[in-house]
């Protein structure tokens, strides 16, 4: 049955439209959740806030688990599901540089946007520090180009690659995103800051 | 105000599941996660485009982006991005959080705040794109359909944002 696009249960008009209204409840979790403050995204690399760690960490364990259930009834065939390529080295040079980003610029680019909707003007110049990074690599492209291909890998899972079965490793994450959380519960009683 | 400020934002474990649930639906809907680093890129190859059509054909990275892609705008990330400045306004509005400012730490001025957003910006986007995505589209989406990829951006993100923290906490706390 799902994903619907690939099935051509929807046209690819109505796919645009849904990416909007996808986008709105996206935007609106963020905005709700605090991720429209950078003060309150920095935070959690200083634990006196994990709001972060513990929405990113909850929001990848709920759709993990939905898409296995609902691949269990059948209501989703994974195959059609769009699994993030493994290149190696650009996974982890690209996940350094964007680290040292969100340490200096306190949000990603999800959280700017949704930090601009809201007048943050701290954001918008973020916005504009990532416009300006990305043409940075684009007019550059032929200088990366080696790096960003290097190490493919294909699509592994993560079972895949310890191989287990794909619930056994859910429910390992599971149960170390619950330790993460409690970890993060004592840090914000340790280092106690006022709500921005 | 009182003394205590009472948090005004969602609990962050019903927040999550709610994230959950739109990176489900997108997921069941249209096959793929969400993202925000590629929707920006949409717009710098459509300005590209327009303002310098011969560069566009002539570099390798635009060539190739338009070879691939029907047009630039018209993508699905682009249209989910404006929902994103739909939502964040209407939550910000129900919370009453409309406000133009620049956020920083006491300790620093409003000038460092924003050098340090932009620059911090740059490494983001340029990183974004060595990444294929950013935390939503490789991190969080990445995780949620088990990806090595997604797990090994997340941790290199995480840990090398917790490793320099240090450096970085005059403009924070």
């Amino acid at each position: 049955m799902a994903p619907l696009i690939v099935n051509e249960i929807i046209s690819p008009d109505t796919n645009l439209l849904i990416a909007f209204l996808i986008g709105i409840g996206f935007g609106f979790v963020l905005e709700g959740s605090g991720f429209s403050s950078s003060r309150k995204l920095a935070g959690m690399f200083y634990g006196y806030d994990t709001t972060v760690l513990k929405v990113f960490f909850t929001a990848a364990i709920t759709a993990m688990v939905g898409m296995l259930f609902f691949s269990l009834f059948g209501w989703i065939d994974l195959d059609f599901v769009y699994i993030n390529p493994t290149y190696i080295t650009s996974a982890i040079v690209g996940g350094v540089v964007m680290g040292v980003g969100f340490i200096m610029g306190g949000f990603c680019p999800g959280t700017a946007f949704c930090a601009i909707s809201i007048g943050k003007l701290d954001a918008l110049a973020f916005i504009g520090g990532l416009t300006l990074g990305i043409v940075f690599f684009t007019e550059g492209y032929p200088l990366f180009e080696e790096m960003y291909k290097a190490n493919y890998l294909g699509t592994p899972t993560m079972n895949e690659l310890l191989d287990i079965p794909r619930g056994v490793f859910a429910l390992g994450l599971i149960l170390m995103a619950f330790a993460m959380f409690w970890v993060g519960e004592w840090a914000e009683k340790k280092f106690p800051r006022e709500e921005y | 105000m009182s003394e205590v400020k009472k948090t005004k934002y969602f609990n962050p474990y019903i927040g999550g599941v709610l994230l959950g649930l739109v990176l489900l639906a997108a997921n069941f809907v249209s096959g793929r996660g969400l993202g925000a680093s590629g929707a920006i890129k949409s717009a710098v190859v459509s300005t590209v485009n327009t303002v310098a059509p011969t560069h566009a054909e002539n570099s390798a990275f635009y060539k190739n982006y338009n070879e691939t892609h029907e047009s630039p705008m018209k993508s699905w990330l682009v249209f989910q991005m404006m929902g994103v400045l739909v939502g964040g306004f209407l939550s910000g509005a129900f919370a009453k959080r409309l406000k133009f400012k620049v956020e920083h730490s006491p300790k620093i001025t409003s000038k460092r705040r924003i050098i340090f957003a932009i620059l911090g910006g740059m490494f983001f986007g340029f990183g974004s794109q060595l990444g294929r995505g950013c935390t939503s589209g490789s991190a969080l989406s990445g995780m949620a359909v088990l990806s090595v990829g997604g797990f090994l951006t997340m941790a290199c993100i995480f840990g090398t944002a917790f490793a320099l923290a240090y450096f970085f906490r005059k403009n924070w706390i």
